[in-house]
């Protein structure tokens, strides 16, 4: 009880409106979150589409292109990491930051240099406060990505792909949506292209028709894979938005439930300092009416 | 040929990086490949083609017909369904013909001669194209 009532007072007051703060922002995060699943439901028929006619092309070809072409010694690797803009989304970056690392780990592991690709603040400041090279950020955009943000992302990625002195291979390690309560963060190879484990497959009993190519098969699926790829990227943006705003709901509703119980404590130990401080004044009246009292019959 | 169209319509899909943007039956849809234009009528042998910008047409069932923008992309046509996918797509109602037509001259103005400029002029081109035949 080392701190008076009025000390007590301004306490709850501040954790009061820390409250407020968190519970709003709870509030817009779980707002965000439905929009962010539409936005993904809506990109759903693109990558749909995308995927059906890859296949198709992949099954009815022989063409080799050079993003599906497995390098015979991959020596380097680019590595795109989703994080997130802002903080207050609890472990969501950490995480996400720690699954790369473990990744980075095993490909210098394997003798590969490694070149890192951020998308988001947060990566960008991981990797900056620890002084380590970063190849490319794009930061600003991690709640609502657009399909601009995935295109020019994809571009730079494919761009270093094929060229002789860029990387080998690309991973991308994003936080998966699986839903309200978990999101897991996921590592998954986008170059040198496997076309067959797309993120939709099409159904098994519906064959896929002899497409006739124009102007030839090559060139559509040279126009095909770059948009290909630029949507699995604009989808794991998407899966990471989804999953920040989940992450960031979920650790504001236990700020705001953490406030609530601090307010509870301090409001018993702010009571129980006043009655500890009415049951000194009122000993203090007693004790002093006493002494008069003495002094009094002493003098008569 | 008359015998198809009373039994068979087209399927169409309508579908932009971020939305689908329209689906739904027709008759004839018009698209522009980097072959040139081509009409797809129901029974279409399945293709798979590229498309460039430009503006897409499709005649509904009902007898209507509307009129897209699409950026480059593709048009594939398999058992009387047509996707078309575009990594931007507009309806003719939602473009703005102000704004198109600005874009256009500062694409033509912008003096660069490479093919990202002739992209933004043909975009700019089919967008102005695409609203000025539906109004």
């Amino acid at each position: 009880m080392a701190l008076s009532v009025r000390e007590y007072r301004a306490r709850i007051k501040s954790t009061e409106s820390m409250k407020k703060i968190t519970r709003a922002m709870e509030l817009i995060a779980a707002s965000r979150i439905i929009k962010a699943q539409q936005r993904a439901q809506a990109a759903a028929p693109y990558a749909r589409e995308l995927t059906r006619a890859v296949s198709a092309v992949a099954t009815f070809s022989n063409v080799d292109h050079a993003l599906t072409l497995e390098p015979e010694d991959p020596k380097r690797a680019a590595i795109l990491i989703v994080t997130s803009d802002r903080g207050l989304a609890g472990a969501y970056s950490s995480s996400v930051l720690k699954e790369a690392e473990r990744l980075i780990e095993k490909l210098k592991g394997e003798g590969k240099d490694v070149d890192i690709y951020i998308s988001a603040r947060k990566g960008e400041a991981y990797f900056k406060f620890r002084q380590r090279a970063i190849a490319r950020a794009w930061t600003g955009h991690s709640d609502q990505p657009t399909y601009d943000v995935a295109a020019e992302i994809g571009a730079t990625l494919i761009e270093t792909f094929l060229d002789e002195e860029g990387a080998d291979e690309v991973h991308v390690v994003y936080t998966r949506f699986r839903s309200m309560l978990s999101q897991e963060p996921t590592a998954v190879r986008l170059l040198p292209l496997e076309v067959v484990e797309g993120t939709e497959a099409p159904e098994k009993d519906d064959l896929l028709p002899l497409y006739e190519f124009e102007p030839s098969p090559s060139d559509v699926l040279d126009s095909l894979l770059p948009r290909y790829v630029q949507s699995r990227i604009f989808f794991a943006l998407l899966q990471a938005a989804a999953s920040e705003l989940a992450a960031r709901q979920k650790a504001m509703k236990s700020a705001t439930d953490n406030a609530d119980e601090l307010i509870k404590k301090y409001k018993r130990i702010a009571n129980q300092a006043r009655q500890a401080g009415i049951t000194q004044e009122i000993s203090e009246i007693v004790g002093g009416v006493n002494a008069l009292a003495d002094a009094q019959a002493g003098s008569e | 040929m008359a015998d198809l169209k009373t039994d068979k319509v087209l399927q169409v899909e309508l579908v932009a990086a971020d939305r689908l943007v329209w689906s739904g039956q027709a008759t004839m849809v018009i698209a522009r490949t980097t072959e040139g234009d081509v009409g797809i009528l129901p029974n279409h042998a399945p293709l798979l083609s590229s498309i460039i910008e430009g503006v897409v047409d499709v005649q509904t069932t009902d007898g209507e017909t509307w009129i897209a923008a699409v950026d480059a992309g593709f048009l594939s046509v398999a058992d009387n369904r047509v996707s078309i996918l575009s990594e931007r797509a507009e309806m003719s109602h939602e473009i703005d013909l102000e704004k198109a037509r600005q874009d256009l001259e500062r694409a033509q103005s912008s003096g660069e001669n490479d093919d990202a400029a002739a992209e933004a002029v043909r975009r700019a081109e089919a967008r102005i194209r695409a609203a000025e035949r539906a109004s």
